[in-house]
């Protein structure tokens, strides 16, 4: 069953979820708990596709998928960083909003598709030299574009956060905002940058979903990845080379149904839809069991920070 | 010029709710310019919707058979939140207490109808129950995050009816339609003036509800679990067994709703059964600050929203998600509002002014 | 100290939290190459003026002065550009990052950081004020007192010129002060103003050139060490003259109550934190327990009230072993435990609940029935409030709004409501003023004198001598001894604290 085409897919199903899972480790590493990415990953999916549908270019589509999941972000950012409102339920509030958005601007966009010239710009680039290693080539070097970037991404990412000094100093302000302040990080700056970073990046993660991996608009297109990727935050321990693994990993799982349903095994494939979402709860009582202080969430998470607080 | 903020001391409840009208009429002023920017007339539109809500007999029930469920579900979100447990799960505890309470009516309709339904009522919670029981046991056993675990279960419960619809439990009778089997008369709830009766368990779950968070000795356990764990533990409050507990009850009631809503509004089991309750009882519940007989106003005028904007729909031709989106800027809102509850805001224009003649 | 004028000057400070005057209309100079005490109780104003002065708040009204030009701090980044750095009372070092990290912290912008040359310029600096700093050990590995260097040095090494520390000695052993008021002499040397905040007098006369005393957010006035003295300094500090010494009263009987051998216990990270605790305590008697921050006494405290999980040894009371009972079995036993954490209200309080609830925290469970009764409470929560003179608008009001001493008061007077035989109580005095801590010291000793057996945890090493009949010194999880209060000294407290077995004059 493992074979390289299996593989292959499990990459670009997990595409989607690295970008996402990306996005919720930058912001929760700010110390902002952002339970909004189903809903921004919405924004960004129909946002893109509706760009991509009207305007036929690629780049415009990415580029206000990216801003729309940037203004969830915003949205919910300016709700917890200067107005310290409760982080769990205006993430939650974000998704509902998202949710509603994507069916209010999808509505007339359910069934549609992209023209062949819109798609050409995704297709599979192979890498030359890496493209042609038997097996591997064709697993890891062989794939569109937004696969690349994302892989792109995450390296870029956790260069940042372990090499450089903004790295650190977003490290400081998740862990410990009143040192971090003492330390004269701007607090609010660097959350509200990576916060809305991370919105683009759950954004862009919708995009891929609307506009290369399904790609017709269909209503709740997500179907609930963005929490995974919550989830797959927690898995990576806020590690953004650990976040490939485990992307990729819930990409296999996410596509093992359909192609289990190929080869003849007699269990319904709406029992197989269930494993991601069962997985996911097993990993996260799997990580829950291990305690150790350098695989523990920034400190700071979740709490609204006033430097007058006595 | 500078900006600061100072802490406020606690203000009164007077101005509390002054706040809270304020939060909601800029959220109706806000949506009003984005129903101006679609080319609607906001107010027309605002009309229409209360005339959707409550303008007919009709209307109003309808608007009373969607306010059922969600004061239900938001008082069963409630207790949960008001540990701090953020259960997002509803959904899927609605899904299997009405998949527990269809198998009961599916398979015994042969009994009376007073028995069949204190079955189906009681399987109802236990379905809803034990939705909420498997995130609390890992919680508390191991602090295991329950945000994300309950809201996979969302997807679980739906997946598992799903599967149950367009297979086992199909109806055969159907010509291949994928539905279940519509419940036998003995298994469908009564009408008392014209609503069916959930509307008085509804009644009856707020008052024990209210009895229970804010007069009893587990109520009183939960409240302290939610404002501090080590002060609980210190007070020597069993956590676990607490944590157990309010988690059974919150999934159990909403395990209440999947019954009332196969039995006595949908008829069947199918995947639309919630209705996207589990979510919105989730805002209202915040809105109605966790408190049952807030819970009760602020469902019935939800309920009023989404009955209002499905008739706009049909009259001006706006998306069935508009109203979702409705929901969620009265949230955004009113939990921004919360800050000016909190703080004060200071606009220093004097300070530098001042220190520029000073240093003349 | 050089002559001229001010370095750093405050001007009609005024500060406002709440409905509380934190400053009001406060005054400071500061010259160059001076060390300048703030005196003051706890509640005088010091911290909250030193923190407008390092940009943490921003004055309701005032100037700031600096080299005679006025600075408006927005900041804590202001302040450090105009040379202001301060060490806080509560660290401010991200403790899953090296030392090296904490300092480059929020100072290294540019693209990727080059540590080598960073570090060479750090070490110029400890070898300038001879300070010792392991760059690349993280913060959790450290002691305090490591901790303490490393934000002196961080903040020397951001340029600061004006160093203010706040209450710096209170989680130091006497020797570790010693080595702190050496460094505080080089950077008066290097020409740097040190602001050293205290209400202790005697490290006041020891180490400061002027003091200004605060009080009640009023300055009181600026004296020359030298041409002061301690009952002056004492006076001005407290409005009036007082007695600071503490009434000791002879412990009742020889009668042990309370046994514990062996007690062990890991931590989350199975680590073992208590390693083999023995001790026993006599029927009114006032046992004090001394230590570095973070040395068990949080455990210790947990696993003596059922809270902590232990992993062997005996806890007996009246011979009864409780090792392994649930918390409430400790309760009704009559043992009970108090904790006063940093933050106050972290633990035995509920802050956003009303007194009643919080007295109700320890009844509830005694009446029959599904429900509670509140009326009991409440009329619990009225005698307590007459009793120990707590000031609160009324018994339902959330306790979060009542002052640091007031909530202290209602904790403690909840704990001897339930009339327990055996008090432990930690830093039940923790940021109290001195009126208010003597008057918990009288409590104490009038429940000694009932024959409550306490067991006292506290910080202050001139408090424990005072009240305590023998004192138990713990370090990282042992006890190194237990000795009697009326003849140890400071000295051998501080070198016990730091590991070294007791010799002398055990009980």
């Amino acid at each position: 069953m493992i074979t390289v085409a299996f593989l292959k897919a499990a990459i670009i199903a997990g595409t989607p979820l690295l970008f996402a899972t990306l996005g919720e480790i930058i912001t929760e590493k700010a110390g902002n708990l952002n339970l909004g990415v189903e809903g921004m990953m919405l924004m960004g999916a129909v946002i893109g596709f509706q760009m991509g549908y009207s305007s036929n270019s690629p780049l415009l589509a990415l580029i206000f998928a990216a801003l729309a999941g940037g203004i969830g972000a915003f949205i919910y950012a300016f709700l917890t960083v200067s107005l310290r409102a409760n982080q769990v339920v205006s993430g939650l509030a974000l998704t509902i909003f998202g949710t509603g958005f994507a069916g209010f601007v999808g509505q007339k966009l359910v069934g549609l598709k992209m023209t062949d010239e819109f798609n050409d710009f995704f297709r599979e680039l192979k890498i030359p030299g890496l493209g042609d290693i038997p097996y591997f080539g064709e697993i890891l070097f062989n794939h569109d574009m937004f696969v690349y970037l994302g892989f792109i991404t995450a390296i870029i990412l956790g260069l940042y956060l372990y090499k450089t000094g903004r790295g650190l100093n977003l490290r400081a302000v998740g862990e410990n905002p009143a040192a971090a302040d003492a330390a004269s990080v701007r607090i609010t700056r660097y959350k509200y940058i990576h916060i809305l970073i991370g919105g683009a990046l759950c954004g862009l993660g919708g995009a891929y979903l609307s506009l290369v991996y399904v790609p017709v608009w269909q209503e709740n297109i997500t179907a609930g990845r963005g929490w995974i990727a919550v989830a797959l935050v927690i898995f990576s321990a806020w590690n953004p080379y650990r976040a490939i693994f485990g992307a990729y990993l819930f990409g296999g799982l996410d596509i093992i149904g359909f192609r289990l349903q190929g080869t003849g095994i007699a269990i319904s494939q709406y029992v197989f839809d269930m494993v991601p979402y069962v997985v996911t709860i097993i990993i996260l009582v799997i990580v829950s069991l291990r305690k150790d202080k350098r695989n523990a969430p920034p400190k700071s998470l979740g709490e609204p920070y006033f430097r007058e607080e006595r | 010029m500078q900006i600061r903020l100072v802490k406020k001391a606690d203000i009164g409840t007077r101005r509390q709710t002054l706040i809270f009208l304020a939060a909601i009429f800029l959220a109706l002023f806000t949506t009003g310019l984005f129903i101006l920017f679609l080319g609607l007339n906001p107010i027309r539109v605002y009309i229409s919707m209360i005339n959707g809500a409550f303008g007919s007999a009709y209307r109003l029930e309808q608007t009373f058979v969607n306010a059922i469920p969600l004061i239900i579900t938001s008082l069963g979100i409630a207790i949960a939140f008001r540990m701090k447990f953020w259960n997002i799960g509803a959904e899927g505890q609605i899904i299997m207490g009405a998949f527990f309470a269809s198998y009961v009516a599916l398979n015994h309709s042969d009994l009376s109808r007073p028995v069949l339904l204190s079955i189906m009522f009681l399987a109802g919670f236990i379905g809803g129950a034990i939705w909420g029981f498997i995130p609390a046991f890992f919680k508390a056993k191991w602090g295991t995050n329950e945000t994300i675990i309950t809201l996979m279960m969302n997807y679980v419960a739906l997946k598992w009816i799903i599967y149950l619809q367009f297979g086992p439990w199909k109806d055969p009778s159907a010509l291949g339609f994928p539905k279940i089997p519509n419940f036998a008369e003995n298994a469908i709830l009564p009408k008392l003036f014209g609503l069916h009766i959930g509307w008085i368990i509804a009644l009856i779950l707020v008052v024990l509800v209210y009895i229970f968070m804010n007069r009893s000795k587990k109520g009183f356990e939960i409240a302290v679990i939610g404002e501090s764990i080590n002060t609980a533990r210190y007070a020597g409050i069993n956590i676990f067994r607490t944590i157990i507990l309010a988690m059974v009850l919150s999934g159990g009631i909403c395990g209440i709703v999947g019954m009332i809503q196969t039995s006595g509004v949908n008829l069947t089991l199918s995947k639309e059964i919630t209705g996207g309750v589990g979510y919105t009882a989730i805002i209202t519940a915040w809105l109605g600050a966790l408190k049952p007989h807030w819970i009760v106003l602020v469902s019935v005028l939800f309920a009023a929203l989404i009955q209002g904007s499905s008739y706009i729909q049909s009259a001006f031709g706006l998306s069935a998600a508009s109203a979702q989106l409705f929901q969620a800027i009265i949230l955004f809102f009113v939990l921004g509002s919360e800050f000016f509850a909190r703080y004060k805001v200071i606009f220093d224009w004097k300070s530098l002014s001042k220190a520029k003649e000073d240093r003349e | 100290m050089k002559n001229g004028s001010a370095y750093v000057s405050m001007r009609d400070i005024t500060k406002i939290f709440g409905t509380v005057k934190a400053t009001d209309n406060m005054n400071l100079d500061v010259t160059k190459g001076e060390i300048h005490a703030l005196l003051g109780e706890n509640g005088a104003g010091k911290s909250t003026l030193m923190n407008m002065l390092s940009g943490i708040y921003i004055p309701d009204s005032g100037h700031i002065f600096i080299d005679n030009k006025e600075n408006r701090f927005t900041s804590p980044r202001d302040a450090i550009k105009a040379g202001v750095g301060m060490i806080h009372q509560h660290f401010k070092l991200v403790e899953v990052l090296t030392a090296l990290d904490n300092i480059l912290l929020g100072y290294n912008v540019g693209l990727f950081v080059n540590k080598r040359i960073q570090k060479e310029q750090i070490n110029k600096i400890m070898e300038k004020f001879q300070l010792d700093v392991d760059l690349d050990k993280y913060v959790f590995d450290m002691s305090v007192g490591e901790k303490q260097t490393l934000e002196i040095l961080k903040t020397l090494y951001r340029g600061a010129r004006i160093l203010i520390l706040d209450e710096p000695t209170a989680v130091l052993t006497p020797q570790e002060t010693v080595k702190l008021f050496k460094i505080m002499r080089r950077m008066k040397n290097q020409d740097c103003s040190v602001i050293f905040i205290s209400h202790k007098m005697n490290e006041v006369m020891e180490i400061a050139d002027r003091v200004t005393v605060l009080r009640k957010g009023r300055t009181i006035d600026t004296l020359i060490k030298e041409n002061s003295n301690p009952q002056e300094l004492t006076e001005l500090m407290v409005g009036r003259p007082v007695d600071l010494s503490i009434k000791r009263i002879d412990k009742l009987t020889d009668k042990v109550v309370f046994k514990v051998r062996n007690l062990r216990a890991d931590n989350e990270e199975k680590v073992e934190v208590l390693k083999g605790i023995n001790f026993e305590m006599y029927q009114g008697e006032i046992l004090g327990v001394a230590g570095i921050a973070g040395s068990g006494q949080k455990e210790l405290c947990e696993a003596l009230a059922g809270l902590y999980p232990i992993k062997e040894g005996e806890i007996s009371f009246k011979g009864e072993d409780l090792a392994g009972k649930n918390p409430k079995e400790f309760i009704t036993r009559g043992i009970s435990m108090s904790f006063i954490p940093e933050d106050r209200l972290g633990m035995g309080l509920v802050a956003n609940m009303d007194m009643v609830d919080n007295i109700l925290l320890k009844q509830y469970h005694k009446s029959k029935g599904f429900l509670v009764k509140r009326k009991p409470a409440a009329e619990k929560a009225k005698e307590i409030i007459q009793k120990l003179d707590v000031i609160t608008p009324g018994v339902h009001h959330p306790i979060k709004n009542l002052s640091g001493g007031n909530i202290q008061k209602v904790l403690l007077g909840r704990e001897l409501d339930s009339h327990p035989e055996l008090l432990i109580t930690a830093y039940p005095v923790r940021g109290l003023d001195i009126n208010t801590c003597l008057k918990i010291y009288d409590i104490l000793n009038e429940e000694k004198k009932k024959g409550v057996s306490i067991l006292y945890i506290a910080e202050d090493l001139d408090s424990l001598l005072g009240l305590c009949d023998r004192i138990m010194v713990i370090s990282n999880g042992e006890v190194t001894g237990i000795v009697d209060a009326r003849k140890a000294t400071k000295e051998q407290l501080g070198l016990m604290m730091l590991g070294n077995k007791e010799v002398d004059n055990a009980d």
